[in-house]
């Protein structure tokens, strides 16, 4: 008995013993990130930084995404955040950080020397993070993260497949697309891969089809609910999925398709077309060297309205609010987007800077793909957001069309019903 | 006097019993009640995991009472469960007994049966998704299966096995079996092993044939380690995710939904925290009952 | 006659009994073959190449996943945790489940279903609720932090499994060294584990795995990259960006040997010690 007494005691004390400790300003930032394939690049930086200005910046990783927001709200509670994060949700999450204090304003920071850190960062890029005046979100104006590089999504052509099925130039239309497809099928050539098991590249790909169909006004009134799912042009959007399938553009099994495993389709040539964001380059750059492609937009099937793609910030920090630490963590992020740092980390991990002055030295890969920013638009900088459970309704009606278990008119009766019983409740 | 000292003997005695468990229940209490209650709590709410909480009664409750897709992927799980039941456990038993005798290469029986459970689930769920694979490249399928199956003279049966929404279901189902049933033989055998043999040596002192001593000693002896067996299947089962996660990504529609994707993707996917919290003490509710009437079933085995 | 027909249906029997074995082996090894298989090759040869041995062996992945992966410093604290939790749920659990299964007190059957009904509740919807309770006591970012935490995890299985096993063992050998005067604890510690072996070397196996394979609490809880175990080294391969096959296969081979060599071993104690016990 008395042994066992000590253990539980033992324990007891342990456990108090255990200590919490204050933040103190100190010469160390702490900073959390999700991006595995970066995370070698920001350590030599932060190395770099260290020589430099004698300031340690601990680069924490946390892979997968999944468990880097639950890690993040964890902290949110419980008031640990490190001095500089990434959140990954969506921008009215980021509103309630900025409401809950834990994200600093970074307006004065980037309007210092007449706005010179502001005017080297594509505006795009930081719309990802910035609040305008009467914004939905109820956020006071202003500045709240930086980016450190931009992305758009796009598609991408196997050069070599589309030359074996006699193809010289890529679509330029939807029409043009399917009879390249259905000429790759010809000679055994799977026409498109995409990882629509990830629904928001699903979501990514119809919403650049809904903003050619109908155009931003009306997808608008949708999401206010002033026009309904079940309307012709939104059953036009469903419908290219129904021409996808029918056509036989779509690889096999494509609606289970985690996009890793898409890129890896495309990047041994076992797919003629993709759609993917332009982070693309560096993975197929890792997974076959000699894969020769290009980038064009989605292939518009209407003339009404420009196709819209989505690019935006790529991966955006925060400083946060409550950091001793806050000015040292800012005047690292300026520096990360500097020019020579921004130069490294875009020829390192072959992603498109967010720093202007840095474009003249990406590969002309990037290139093509930073064209594509002047037709980019993003949920982030629009002025208002679906309901994420209509999103949720309409992204899996997709799939259902895909694999041919519903018609378009089916799921837009399905979303519909979703959309008035969120209305219903008020959102 | 003599019966006061009496009681006070047997709450001493009582309270030095009690000491043996106040380990396990202190740690339980700090990280499992407190948790827990705070679940309970937020399930009454509507919050986005920051921000302000908004008290809404029992509309999660309501509203979860009226969503198909939760009552279906509750159906998923326990279809899954059922075949772990039947298949995985019957297997598991027959190897179990079929081990728990003197023959050749026992050992190496038991280490290979075991090692499906070894393996973590997100690496099962990516050897098979391979294994698995619908694609063809230069004329050759890629998944090995289909690619055995044209090779052997099967090609009729090749088939988009995780991609039908008709297979994907039961695929996945024998996967898990295929890991998990490593774990009822190791649990069974343990429970033979404790058999007394003497039990065994006086029934074939009687002669009682092989059947006779099997059922008469060897199934009532292990009816209790059984029980924990399926108790256990159906938890594990029941709650299965990262194998479906690493095989299927978000799912196939909603045909691979279970309960604990639900409630993720209600909390990552739609951030809405309260109802997921609502969601995870429905789900809860109805392991518990179903533990129950097994435990009910199983009292009333005994005592028959 | 009776003897030779009785010899020729022992052999027959025998013979089925190895091929249903022999055939569940088969398809047990057969995709982790692959798996070993498989890292050996190369992202060109690994979707092309489909003999059972690869044409051209390359050990250059284990390299790679030993160095890229960081495994020599997460390696030791998988170790770490791996044998502290395992040890704490055995003597934990097992005084739980002794008390449980043979002694008295007023309460007992409600604290054992709540542990029961512990099992069920899916742990996802409670991680908020953990990290700022983990945060109160200062408990993020420590070693023993985590280790209190997956003690926990483990529990309540292991209490149940092991109070279902003291069920149904005898008690004779307890009441002879309880009338030569032993305690309670004493019991538990020389008779009551003892006999309990196999089902104690079941949960040291079941819960050495959980430990070794877990990330997702070690994720929450860790902040210090020093702290953490190897699943985060694999985690670095398996990220959104990667798919590089033949040296993943190598990571989960190499994170797969020391929970295999772990079984081995206990396999080995479970079969020594039944035979003592019970023989």
């Amino acid at each position: 008995m008395r042994k066992l007494i000590t253990l539980c005691s033992c324990l007891m004390l342990i456990a108090l013993a255990g200590c919490s400790q204050t933040p103190k300003a100190s010469n160390k930032i702490i900073l959390w990130h999700w991006m595995t394939d970066r995370n070698d690049t920001l350590q030599k930086l932060a190395q770099q930084y260290q020589q430099e200005t004698g300031i340690e910046v601990s680069i924490q990783l946390y892979a997968p995404s999944e468990s880097y927001s639950q890690k993040v709200i964890a902290a949110a509670q419980a008031n640990v955040l490190p001095d500089i994060y990434g959140i990954l949700d969506k921008k009215s999450i980021v509103a309630d950080f900025i409401k809950a204090g834990l994200v600093a304003d970074l307006t004065n920071a980037m309007d210092a020397d007449g706005s010179r850190w502001k005017n080297s960062l594509f505006d795009k890029a930081l719309a990802d993070r910035r609040f305008d005046a009467g914004n939905i979100y109820g956020v006071t104006p202003g500045i709240f993260g930086v980016p450190i590089d931009v992305s758009n999504e796009q598609m991408l052509y196997n050069k070599k497949l589309l030359s074996k099925a006699g193809i010289s130039t890529p679509p330029k239309t939807f029409d043009e697309f399917i009879k390249d497809s259905q000429a790759l099928s010809r000679v055994g050539v799977i026409p498109f891969v995409s990882g629509w098991g990830e629904l928001w590249l699903l979501d990514c790909f119809a919403s650049n089809y809904a903003f050619n169909i109908m155009g931003e006004e009306k997808i608008f009134a949708t999401y206010r609910g002033q026009i309904k799912y079940t309307d012709p042009d939104w059953i036009k959007v469903f419908n290219v999925f129904v021409a996808l399938r029918d056509k036989g553009v779509l690889m096999d099994g494509i609606v289970t398709k985690g996009n890793k495993y898409a890129e890896q389709d495309f990047a041994l040539e076992r797919a003629a077309f993709t759609f993917n964001g332009s982070w693309c380059v560096n993975v197929y750059h890792n997974m076959n060297p000699n894969l020769d492609y290009g980038v064009i937009p989605p292939p518009p099937i209407s003339s009404m309205h420009t196709l819209k793609i989505w690019g935006s910030a790529g991966s955006s920090f925060v400083v946060n609010a409550g950091s001793p630490n806050k000015d040292k963590a800012i005047a690292f992020l300026k520096w990360l987007t500097a020019k020579e740092q921004q130069v490294i980390l875009a020829q390192e991990t072959s992603n498109l800077p967010s720093n202007k002055e840095a474009l003249s030295v990406i590969s002309s890969i990037l290139g093509e793909f930073a064209k594509g920013m002047d037709q980019s638009t993003h949920p982030n900088i629009w002025p208002l957001n679906e309901d994420p459970l209509v999103s949720e309704a309409f992204d899996r009606g997709l799939q259902a069309i895909i694999i041919g278990e519903r018609t378009p008119q089916q799921v837009a009766l399905d979303v519909q019903t979703v959309k008035d019983r969120q209305m219903a409740k008020g959102h | 006097m003599n019966s006061k000292a009496k009681s006070a003997a047997i709450f001493k005695e009582n309270l030095q019993n009690f000491f043996f468990v106040l380990p396990a229940l202190t740690i339980f209490c700090i990280f499992y009640i407190y948790p827990f209650l705070n679940m309970i709590f937020l399930s009454f709410h509507e919050w986005r995991g920051i921000g302000p909480m908004h008290f809404t009664g029992l509309q999660n409750y309501k509203e979860l009472m009226g969503d198909h897709l939760w009552w279906n992927s509750i159906w998923h799980a326990g279809y899954i469960t059922l075949i772990a039941l039947t298949f995985q456990n019957a297997l598991a038993f027959a190897l179990a007994l079929a081990c728990d005798r003197d023959i050749r290469m026992k050992q190496f029986y038991r280490v290979v049966f075991f090692l499906p459970p070894v393996l973590s689930e997100v690496v099962v769920g990516l050897i098979w998704n391979w294994i698995l694979n619908p694609q063809m490249q230069n004329g050759q399928y890629i998944g090995l299966l289909n690619h055995l199956l044209y090779t052997s003279g099967l090609p009729q049966l090749v088939h988009n096995w995780l991609g039908d929404p008709k297979t994907a279901l039961t695929t996945i189902a024998i996967v898990n079996s295929w890991k998990g049933f490593g774990w009822g033989f190791l649990i069974m055998l343990a429970g033979l092993q404790t058999i007394d043999k003497q039990l065994y040596e006086a029934a074939r002192i009687d002669g009682a044939s092989g059947w006779k001593t099997f059922t008469n000693v060897t199934i009532p002896m292990i009816l209790p380690v059984l029980l924990v067996v399926v108790i256990l299947t159906i938890l594990g089962c029941m709650q299965v995710f990262v194998l479906i996660l690493s095989m299927v990504n978000e799912g196939l529609v909603n045909h691979t939904d279970v309960p604990v994707t639900r409630i993720l993707s209600a909390m990552t996917g739609t951030n809405r925290f309260g109802y997921a919290c609502a969601e995870a003490m429905i789900f809860g509710l109805i392991l518990v009952c179903v533990s129950f009437v097994m435990k009910r079933l199983s009292d009333k085995a005994k005592q028959a | 006659m009776r003897t030779n027909r009785y010899i020729f249906w022992g052999m027959t029997k025998s013979t089925l009994i190895h091929v249903f074995l022999m055939s569940v082996t088969l398809t047990c090894l057969f995709p982790i073959f692959w798996m070993f298989r498989c890292s050996f090759m190369t992202n060109e040869t690994v979707f092309v190449d489909k003999g059972l041995i690869p044409q051209h062996l390359n050990f250059g992945n284990f390299a790679v996943v030993w160095t890229k992966g960081n495994f020599e410093g997460y390696f030791l604290n998988s170790v770490i945790y791996t044998v502290c939790v395992v040890t704490g749920i055995v003597l934990i659990s097992s005084l739980a489940a002794f008390s449980f299964s043979r002694l008295k007190f007023p309460g007992k059957d409600i604290i054992f279903y709540m542990f029961v009904a512990a099992m069920m509740i899916p742990l996802p919807g409670s991680f908020v609720a953990l990290f700022v309770i983990m945060k109160n006591l200062g408990l993020v970012n420590s070693r023993f932090g985590y280790i209190l935490c997956m003690i926990n995890v483990g529990l309540s299985m292991s209490i149940l499994l092991l109070k279902t096993f003291f069920d149904t063992m005898s008690r004779d050998l307890e009441d002879a060294a309880r009338l030569d005067g032993c305690g309670r604890l004493r019991i538990w510690w020389y008779v009551a584990l003892p006999l309990a072996r196999p089902a104690i070397a079941v949960i040291v196996i079941f819960n050495s795995l959980n430990v070794w394979n877990e990330y997702i609490l070690a994720f929450l809880l860790l902040g210090d990259s020093q702290l953490m175990p190897l699943q985060r080294g694999l985690m670095v391969f398996q990220g959104a960006n990667s798919t590089d096959y033949p040296v993943l296969m190598a990571g989960l081979t190499m994170a797969a040997i020391p929970i295999i060599l772990i079984y081995l071993v206990m396999q080995k104690h479970i079969i020594k010690l039944s035979g003592a016990v019970v023989g």
